[in-house]
């Protein structure tokens, strides 16, 4: 199959403004994309000779000239950014420029042999050119012909790698590097990853939903893949009962660092004042002050740890700007016990429900933190029959303009799951 | 390829991959049951599990956007100086983890000198984390790439080095949907006039009830111009936020003179010792200067050096700004404090200082 626009082969362009980001010690873009503009024989090279010349007409005229449009492979609606030049006629070999979104490994991980089979793919079928990893978290092959798509899709799809999400829909997902190899990971991302994206993949596949959905997994408070500003849905690891502490290397830190820095760097940034230093050089932390905020550990690594009876905390509503303005998810869920399959299977089912609330209710192009911002947390509380929580505010309201006359059916509401919490029998239950 | 067009593929839908077929298997063998970690240098971390098992991990940085013989230049220092197991990080950072110490010099050596910076770690410049720009965006201000590039060529010793007061995350967006992110520092577009549209087009090309709809001051109102149906902005509510452009391409928010760049700061996604929070306008209408934006180069040194000068150990650009105060903060980097500091947004009241509360 060969495309029209190969006949025409422009000879190289002149790219004064890009070649100055060549010089520098970090590693350059535009060597890159010059390496297979030069690769003789290679496909993609015209393309790429297109492409070097349409950015540098965008450095010259402070421009973008790519247009989107639609585009997709057998069986999905979404999946894949098509990109058409404006200026296709002075760049014809790099007028279809499109990505393919594909998602990668829960935790991002590959070995080589991966990597050269992927790049393989995209050296027969594409530019040449990969983004590891876009914003969202999908590798992003960047630069392909309409024609070119399916094939290249299903190459991916033959080495087990599948399309991400585009348009409103599922999006990718992001998961941190979690359990194979920190000790702060307080739940099985992989796991949690794996298991709600696959379950939900067909609104991924199929977009249908009132605008995006994002999922995002951090193993603790650190919050390492950003889930609180830029998911719909964040899963963080937490624990509920004490920090692990090891004396005997409290003790050494201390050696090390001294009495005074130690009292700097961790006592004094304890946000809750949860920690003091013994006259022995031992520490005490007030556990039912903690808010789990991660510090302490960070700093004294192998002193202290998350305590052993772990999970994660769940935030719903974080996402960029448009329109409202920038949103952080909200706490809604303080803690989800994440240990057995069961356990896991409660976090889907959540995740599923969720997803259900957000497709029924949500208007066009919102998302859900913004729905939450419309209709109220209380409001999305009762629709999701979440009980409210002291953790879900920073304060109580301090508003008295709002209608109460049901406060006492609710207080009794609550002392009854404070009840049943600590394991009385409830009337209502018997 | 004929049999091909004829019977299309049935594809297979894998979902996400699972990664323990890529993991290294120090990682599998230890999966959920690490211990503590350490920092042997910038770039290396050494992480130990409760069985005693150790797992070194090398860090470099990377152009993100990659050519298949960077990437497979990366592949082979995996297998000469590594065991071949990668990761990226969220900020497209390559990590290659090994279970021999003696494996770690002679690949940090190998990496240095195949041009990929070894560092990222604890407190130092991390790498960008950037969005597409000219590249491949359909409706960029600016371009990611280029200004990363430059700032990552200034920014080189801070990332090989952990001489900050604590990490510090730089973002980069090419409008102002922000896909980007928050930062430490935030570099962003800043559109300062609104858009202007080809009234020829609207009609055919954009779904006007939408576009009307997306608007966040309802400054969009259908109108009939030259007798074709089209839309018109009230100019005095626009707020220039670019938010009409991406359904509807012919009202065009860029323009070489009117897009702007605005620096950002204190944005934090971490919960350590404080809450996270959103960054805050340091100084706007920056030249969108190409290839080398070097007003905006010079705005980041500048706050970069008065937060490595001034802060605390652990204390992140937004909590040094938070105890110094922002009056101190314009003083330290000579930046201007505006009208336009002033938030007039949903809930601004809540950010203006209601105490006595004065820093001099």
């Amino acid at each position: 199959m060969k495309d029209a626009n190969e006949d025409k082969v422009n000879p190289q362009h002149e790219t004064p403004m890009l070649d100055q980001l060549e010089g520098g010690k970090w590693p350059s873009f535009v060597t890159g994309i010059k390496r297979l503009r030069d690769t003789k024989g290679a496909q993609y090279a015209p393309m790429m000779n297109d492409l070097l010349g349409q950015l540098n007409h965008s450095y010259e005229e402070r421009l973008g000239f790519w247009k989107g449009g639609t585009l997709s492979v057998f069986g999905y609606g979404g999946g894949i950014i098509p990109r058409f030049s404006e200026v296709a006629g002075d760049y014809p070999a790099s007028k279809e420029f499109h990505t393919l979104r594909v998602m990668p490994p829960a935790g991002f991980h590959y070995t080589t042999d991966i990597l050269r089979k992927l790049c393989d793919v995209w050296e027969e079928h594409g530019s040449g050119l990969i983004a590891f990893h876009g914003q969202s978290g999908d590798i992003m092959f960047q630069g392909c012909t309409s024609a070119q798509a399916q094939p290249a899709f299903d190459a991916f799809n033959e080495l087990g790698f599948d399309l991400g999400g585009a348009g409103p829909a599922l999006r990718t997902a992001m998961s941190c590097v979690g359990h194979a190899r920190c000790e702060q990971s307080c739940f099985d991302g992989v796991k949690a990853h794996r298991g709600i994206i696959n379950r939900l993949l067909d609104e991924m596949h199929r977009p249908a939903m009132p605008y995006k959905f994002k999922f995002k997994f951090s193993g603790c408070g650190n919050d390492c893949v950003n889930a609180i500003h830029r998911a719909d849905f964040a899963v963080i690891g937490t624990w509920r009962d004490d920090i692990v502490i090891k004396q005997d290397m409290v003790k050494e830190h201390i050696k090390k660092v001294g009495r005074k820095y130690m009292i700097d760097t961790v006592v004094s940034m304890c946000p809750t004042r949860a920690i003091s230093l013994n006259d022995d050089d031992t520490m005490e932390i007030d556990n039912k002050s903690c808010v789990r905020c991660m510090h302490c550990i960070n700093v004294m690594t192998k002193a202290l740890s998350p305590g052993k009876d772990r999970g994660a905390s769940i935030m719903i509503g974080g996402k960029r700007s448009l329109k409202v303005g920038d949103l952080m998810g909200t706490m809604i869920i303080p803690f989800m016990k994440l240990d057995t399959d069961e356990d896991f299977e409660k976090l889907e089912d959540f995740a599923e429900e969720v997803m259900e609330f957000f497709a029924d209710n949500a208007l066009e192009h919102e998302r859900i933190g913004e729905t939450i911002d419309r209709i109220g947390v209380p409001a999305f509380l009762e629709a999701l029959d979440i009980p409210a929580d002291p953790n879900m505010v920073n304060h109580p309201t301090t508003s008295s303009y709002v209608r109460m006359d049901d406060f006492e059916q609710e207080a009794d509401k609550y002392f009854e799951r404070k009840a049943r919490e600590s394991g009385m029998v409830v009337a209502a239950d018997s | 390829m004929n049999e091909m067009s004829k019977k299309p593929r049935m594809p297979d839908e894998v979902g996400v991959p699972d990664p323990f077929q890529y993991m290294h298997p120090t990682s599998i063998d230890n999966y959920g049951t690490w211990d503590w970690h350490e920092r042997l240098k910038p770039g290396v971390l050494h992480h130990v599990s409760k069985s005693g098992a150790d797992l070194y991990t090398v860090r470099a940085g990377t152009q993100r956007q990659m050519d298949i013989f960077t990437i497979r230049k990366l592949c082979d220092i995996g297998d000469e100086f590594a065991d071949g197991f990668i990761r990226f990080t969220t900020r497209s950072n390559i990590e290659y983890m090994v279970s021999d110490l003696a494996k770690v010099q002679p690949l940090v050596e190998a990496l240095t000198e195949a041009g990929f910076p070894v560092g990222g770690t604890g407190a130092s410049v991390s790498m960008i984390s950037h969005t597409q720009g000219w590249l491949h965006c359909d409706i960029p201000g600016t371009d990611a790439s280029g200004i990363v590039k430059g700032l990552m060529d200034d920014l080189y010793e801070d990332f090989t080095n952990e001489l900050m007061p604590n990490r510090v995350r730089i973002t980069t967006s090419c409008c102002q949907i922000n896909c980007g992110g928050q930062g430490d520092i935030a570099i962003n577009v800043q559109y300062i006039k609104p858009p202007k549209i080809n009234h020829d087009l609207v009609g055919n090309v954009c779904e006007r009830p939408a576009v009307v709809a997306r608007c966040p001051v309802a400054a969009i109102r259908p109108a009939m111009v030259n007798g074709k149906p089209s839309l018109e902005i009230d100019e005095k509510k626009c707020v220039c936020c670019g938010a009409c452009y991406p359904p509807c391409p012919p009202m065009q928010i860029n323009s070489a003179e009117s897009t702007k760049i605005a620096i950002w700061v204190g944005g934090k996604h971490s919960n350590a010792r404080s809450k996270p929070t959103f960054h805050k306008l340091a100084v706007a209408n920056l030249p969108n200067n190409p290839p080398h934006w070097p007003e905006v180069r010079e705005v980041v040194r500048k706050i970069l050096d008065a937060y490595k000068s001034d802060a605390k150990h652990w204390e992140r650009v937004g909590e040094w700004i938070e105890r110094i105060g922002w009056a101190r903060f314009f003083e330290m980097t000579e930046l201007a404090f505006t009208k336009h500091h002033i938030d007039t947004w949903t809930g601004s009241r809540k950010t203006m200082n209601a105490s006595a509360h004065v820093h001099f």
